[in-house]
């Protein structure tokens, strides 16, 4: 019992508030961006849907070492866009958190866009037809019509998001990389105390990860189930 | 009050060439399910865009494609009741209502206090869409169509989904609310009946086209062309020879039939309503011996159908239970009589 106190007393909590931080930051880009790109490309024609579709997926798609690659070619401030943001707004992705948001944003974006899109095409287009004819503007039907009609969705959407961002390891080792207490998330953590044979603290953040995983996909189910009253059981 | 629709569109392998007007009566759009009714309805609305033509309402152009006109729908005041209403599914009624409307709160809930009493919602306020049942969904979605002021009002076979009692009811209703509409009113229906209570005019759509325009009885006494007797529910159509100006001769069933009234040249088809033979024959000039070759029980019709000898085809004959009230056996022959007034000439 006096070494669990010991081992938590000791133990370095920064790793946990950077990855909710990031998490929560990253979904809420991820969330509007997502929805808005949905959006667009739900309106679009089919040729233009496939090459945006396309584009926007691939994140999901790649080893998250490429998108990194590519964040690291872009926001270096070596790089002219990197160093015109450094130089002109003060912005810096590499090395700082701003850089952990970021790679999360790019890799969770896609779980966002492509949740919100499929529930979006699941609406019923005869409701939009209707809010037209009836005379609501283009933005009332999509947040008061479609956007409930396709909250289930958008629900799960969020969640898978969160709960990728919060986990992202690969692009926020290259970008941001692993500053304890600055860029250091819990994915990161654990790699590099396994690489000291910490088995111990990798496991204690395990443990940790995961409880956080269950406890925000139990209560976002609590929530979208409750609001979804017509959904029936098989 | 006038409606001028002129528009052709291309969906794919589909086009649509629908021509009609409508000037301050119900006009009916009859065709075959998927014949381009719900498509000519959407593109008055102007939630589809027609390739070309124009669209007038009231002296208002909503679409001209040479003009470049093409007017939102939400500026166009057209109410659409959609075939399955399409009513907000995670708002209850009272926002259902509600949504159409803007300005003062206090405002938008007398008027949809007022909207509810008029349309019989009372104690539904606060119920979602998928908890009332179709009749209730009816009126609830004329009800939110009726809040937004629109200057025609377009049905969307409105009782596709309903069973038969239900209907009947429901259809009453929806002429005494149509009743005190001052505007247009387009409604389209697979259903003759539907359109023949409900339209005093109608246009037939066949494949996308419009074929025939005119005054709704009329059209089911006379139809003029083989699509529409067919759509009016004429059951017996068949090919003839024309031997001279009063003359006929219909090879699919072996008969030859004189007309006092001339036959035009560009005759093809003849038509008669199964009800209309005459068993017995009466003082008809057109008569013949067939023979029962087939029969159908229904509740309250005995269908049979009949064959002449030498002849191909077979001639449906319903006749009703309460003026028959038992059926005749398979194989009796008896004398049937063609009623010149119940022939009808029909074109290609």
């Amino acid at each position: 019992m006096e070494d669990v106190m010991t081992f938590l007393e000791g133990l370095d909590w920064s790793p946990l508030l950077i990855s909710l931080k990031t998490g929560v930051v990253a979904t809420i880009f991820s969330f509007f961006l997502g929805i808005w790109a949905a959006r667009r490309v739900v309106k679009a024609g089919p040729r233009m849907k496939a090459v945006v579709d396309g584009i926007l997926t691939l994140p999901m798609v790649l080893p998250p070492t490429v998108a990194g690659f590519f964040l690291l070619l872009l926001f270096s401030t070596k790089r002219p866009f990197g160093a015109f943001l450094y130089d002109s707004f003060g912005i810096k992705a590499v090395q700082t958190w701003f850089g952990c948001i970021l790679a999360a944003t790019v890799i969770a974006f896609p779980l966002m866009y492509r949740n919100a899109r499929a529930a979006f095409e699941q609406v019923d287009v005869n409701l939009i037809y209707a809010g037209r004819t009836l005379g609501l503007s283009e933005t009332k039907i999509f947040w008061k019509v479609v956007m409930p009609a396709a909250g289930p969705g958008v629900v799960s959407g969020t969640i898978l998001t969160f709960a990728r961002a919060m986990g992202e390891y690969g692009a926020t080792s290259m970008l941001a990389g692993n500053i304890p207490g600055k860029t250091g998330t819990i994915s990161q953590r654990i790699a590099m105390v396994i690489q000291n044979g910490d088995y111990g603290t990798a496991g204690f953040w395990v443990v940790v990860i995961m409880l956080i995983a269950f406890v925000i996909i139990f209560i976002m189910n609590l929530v979208s189930g409750k609001k979804m009253k017509q959904v029936h059981r098989w | 009050m006038s409606i001028e629709v002129d528009i052709t569109k291309r969906i794919k392998d589909f086009s649509l060439r629908v021509q009609f007007s409508g000037d301050h009566m119900r006009m009916g759009l009859l065709g075959a399910s998927g014949c381009g009714k719900s498509m000519t309805l959407k593109c008055i609305a102007g939630v589809e865009r027609p390739d070309k033509g124009r669209i007038v309402l009231d002296d208002q152009v909503l679409f001209d494609s040479e003009k470049k006109i093409n007017l939102p729908p939400q500026q166009r005041k057209i109410g659409y009741l959609f075939q399955n209403y399409a009513l907000f599914p995670t708002m209850t009624v009272e926002q259902n209502l509600a949504c159409v409307l803007s300005g003062k709160k206090a405002e938008k809930e007398q008027r949809v206090r007022e909207q509810i009493v008029q349309y019989q919602l009372q104690g539904l306020e606060k119920h979602l869409p998928g908890e009332l049942s179709g009749g209730q969904q009816q009126r609830v979605a004329l009800a939110r169509m009726m809040l937004a002021q629109p200057k025609m009002i377009m049905l969307d076979e409105p009782f596709s989904a309903m069973d038969g009692y239900l209907k009947d009811t429901l259809q009453r209703e929806l002429l005494v609310w149509l009743a005190d509409f001052p505007g247009e009113v387009v409604m389209v229906s697979h259903s003759r009946d539907e359109i023949y209570k409900f339209c005093p005019v109608l246009t037939v759509i066949q494949e996308g086209h419009s074929i025939y325009s005119g005054k709704t009885k009329e059209v089911f006494e006379n139809p003029v062309y083989r699509e529409v007797a067919k759509l009016t529910g004429c059951k017996n159509i068949a090919e003839v020879q024309r031997m001279d100006a009063h003359t006929v001769f219909v090879k699919d069933w072996n008969m030859q039939l004189h007309f006092t009234r001339e036959i035009e040249e560009h005759v093809r088809y003849v038509g008669v309503r199964a009800h209309r033979l005459l068993a017995g024959g009466g003082d008809c000039p057109n008569q013949s011996e067939m023979t029962i070759t087939g029969y159908v029980d229904t509740p309250f019709e005995h269908q049979y159908l009949l064959q002449k000898q030498g002849a191909e085809g077979q001639i449906w004959w319903l006749v009703a239970k309460n003026i028959e009230k038992d059926s005749r056996p398979i194989g009796a022959q008896e004398i049937f009589g063609f009623p010149e007034s119940d022939l009808m000439l029909l074109q290609e």
